[in-house]
């Protein structure tokens, strides 16, 4: 720096910080006095198999946490205090940890919704390119009045071959145009499948047939508009 | 045509299944690894001289040589969290050819004495994480994966491990934490994962396309392989290609052609004839390249030269008609909402960044900002446990550097329209004091 002065050397632990213990705050192998009873706390029987069986992969069990939230989240629509004490019960760790957890990874939910369906719209570079932004603001819109279908931006889905695409309930389709979002509705609503020849699965690596001019095939699926 | 070692035959209906992979010659290498002494297995990497196709590039023969030897609890552990923006490579991969993949981390395994391996796959890829599960359940029907391989006495357990959407536990060692149930936060290193890594015991962690590459390179044999490509970037690479080309896709390329062959040649340049503007040449973390440098041969070395990095192979191309400010925002925008705020220059540098971009919209910047937003930039690198500031640094530092008339262009067009409609609501000074009534007395 511009001072011209040595930096004084501070005496440091072995981690790298000058606190001793700062990085074993939390004693992941002492028994928690918090853990939910498993006496008094109910969990649903499918829950608990299917976090026991996540548990029974890793040699540590905590590594179980993110599919067992998972879980727990598919069957209460989002992870409530109800779902993570269920799991925590099953898991014998704090409410706590498993919603530091659930609050650091985007597919967690941590506020109330209902059970849904997940649209998660790319915004980020490529797909942003193509047109992101105006389909995400068309869903949003197509979406606002109702309240089961969880419209969310997100970053990067990996599937930038066929931006602007979407993630819906899991399933990538792509491209998409702003005029694609109502439909995309309907069929939800309807409980079909979305946008089927939009689906991912059928494309090839490349597409060498496609779209000789303008972007790849960005034009709204519907004759009708 | 391209020699094709992990594309060949990739679009063939049903490779995804254990049955098509073996008519095409699936688990042979496997097969032939487990013929061979590790010693052997692990020399063919060496000679293979393949680099890591995840981002860093590191020498993989290397990385699996660095693992203790003794009879330790090892893990492998299989980067599949794709979240790069621009990259889906390891998407295709995964969906259409899972086994090979399987089959890679099998002999990968083998090679570093190591008897339990991980996928950590990302939360949003929920088809491929399907796909790769029953993968795993049929290759251990078939003798493949699990107690007893093929009857070598050799045991290797594979976990597929799914994430729940967090670009930072791409990173080594933030995987390492999410895999073990925290938060994915980075780690400090040294240790290095070879040494302390998954549970605190010597670990191998490698990205999807470098491990589906292994049974390709036991089957030609490590220097028939380190004959593709250049000297110091041996093989053949998967390129992601999007943005502004009309044929955006995975392809796979020998490593060293020229970077016009591909964004031309291959994915056929911008639609209507529009020139390349900027573009990235390995996933939204490389530093821009702009349409001068197409000529850039396609390899690790030439790119770092070029001033760039070949990072995950994810070409993202924009064309002349799209704002530098726009994709510069998108950038800063996705890095501080994926940092994970460990380190405070990565946190504050990355946020700052995102205020100072949003700044230029609203007509409130200066010219001086850029200087600001360099110095910022400058600060972030090489100053965090992991590299994920550096990857935004990186990129926005050299969009400064490179199209710096272009941003100063937009600060001035910004305010001027700011100032105007500001303007308008300015009321004369003699009807202004009206309005504000009496001088209020103190």
């Amino acid at each position: 720096m511009s001072s011209g002065r040595r930096p004084m050397s501070v005496p440091r632990f072995r981690h790298g910080s000058r606190v001793p213990g700062w990085d074993d705050a939390v004693d992941l192998s002492k028994p928690p006095a918090t853990v939910p009873d498993p006496a008094t706390t109910e969990v649903p029987q499918e829950l608990r198999a299917t976090v026991e069986a996540a548990m029974a992969k890793y040699p540590d069990k905590r590594s179980a946490a993110i599919p067992a939230l998972h879980a727990a989240q598919s069957m209460h629509g989002w992870c409530s205090p109800e779902a993570i004490d269920q799991v925590a019960a099953v898991m014998e760790v704090t409410p706590a940890y498993l919603t530091a957890v659930a609050t650091f990874y985007d597919m967690l939910e941590t506020q109330p919704r209902p059970i849904h369906d997940d649209v998660y719209v790319c915004t980020n570079i490529s797909c942003s390119i193509l047109g992101a932004d105006e389909f995400f603001e068309a869903m949003v819109k197509a979406a606002e009045d109702d309240e089961t279908i969880h419209v969310s931006s997100f970053e990067c889905l990996g599937a930038c071959d066929i931006a602007p695409m979407a993630s819906v309930n899991g399933e990538y389709i792509g491209p998409l145009h702003p005029l694609d979002a109502t439909r995309i509705v309907e069929q939800l609503r309807a409980g079909e499948d979305v946008m089927p020849l939009k689906n991912l699965r059928l494309r090839a690596c490349q597409d060498p047939s496609s779209h000789p001019d303008g972007h790849n095939g960005n034009a709204p699926s519907s004759e009708s508009h | 045509m391209p020699k094709l070692l992990l594309f060949d035959n990739i679009d063939e209906p049903g490779l995804a299944t254990l049955d098509v992979y073996e008519r095409r010659g699936g688990y042979e290498s496997l097969r032939k690894a487990l013929s061979m002494s590790r010693e052997d297995v692990l020399q063919q990497l060496l000679d293979s001289a393949i680099r890591g196709r995840g981002g860093a590039g590191f020498p993989t023969g290397r990385k699996i040589s660095f693992l203790p030897k003794g009879d330790m609890q090892k893990y492998l552990v299989c980067n599949a969290d794709e979240s790069e923006p621009g990259t889906f490579k390891d998407r295709e991969l995964m969906q259409k050819s899972p086994h090979m993949l399987v089959e890679g981390v099998i002999i990968a395994a083998y090679a570093g004495g190591i008897s339990k391996a991980f996928i950590y796959i990302r939360g949003e890829y929920q088809v491929q994480a399907d796909l790769v599960e029953q993968a795993i359940v049929d290759a251990t029907q078939a003798g493949y994966v699990g107690e007893d391989i093929l009857h070598s006495g050799i045991s290797i357990s594979m976990v597929l491990h799914r994430g729940a959407g967090a670009y930072i536990c791409g990173e080594e060692t933030g995987l390492l934490d999410s895999l073990e149930g925290k938060r994915g936060n980075p780690r400090l290193k040294p240790p290095f994962p070879a040494l302390e890594g998954l549970y605190d015991g010597p670990t191998l962690i490698n990205n999807v396309e470098t491990l589906a590459t292994i049974p390709h390179i036991i089957r030609m044999g490590g220097t028939e392989y380190a004959k593709l490509g250049t000297e110091g970037s041996t093989g053949t690479k998967l390129v992601s290609i999007s943005g502004d080309v009309k044929r955006p896709g995975n392809y796979e390329i020998e490593l060293g052609i020229p970077s016009r062959e591909i964004i031309y040649g291959l994915a056929g340049g911008p639609p209507s004839g529009k020139k390349v503007k900027f573009w990235f040449p390995g996933g939204s973390s490389a530093p821009v390249l702009t349409g001068d440098d197409l000529d850039v041969p396609y390899d690790f070395d030439s790119m770092a030269k070029a001033g760039s990095m070949l990072g995950s192979g994810a070409i993202i191309i924009a064309d002349e008609s799209r704002r530098v400010l726009d994709t510069a925002l998108k950038l800063a925008k996705f890095y501080a909402h994926e940092s994970c705020g460990k380190c405070v220059p990565c946190r504050e540098g990355t946020n700052w960044t995102h205020k100072m971009l949003e700044r230029i919209y609203t007509g409130e910047a200066t010219p001086m900002d850029l200087d600001l937003m360099a110095s910022v930039q400058e600060q972030i690198i090489g100053n965090c446990l992991c590299v994920l500031g550096d990857a935004m640094a990186m990129p926005i530092g050299s969009m400064v550097e490179k199209f710096r008339p272009e941003l100063e262009a937009e600060i001035e067009a910004a305010r001027a329209a700011n100032e105007a409609a500001s303007l308008e609501d300015v009321v004369p000074m003699g009807v202004a004091d009206e309005l504000a009534g009496p001088l209020p007395v103190h």
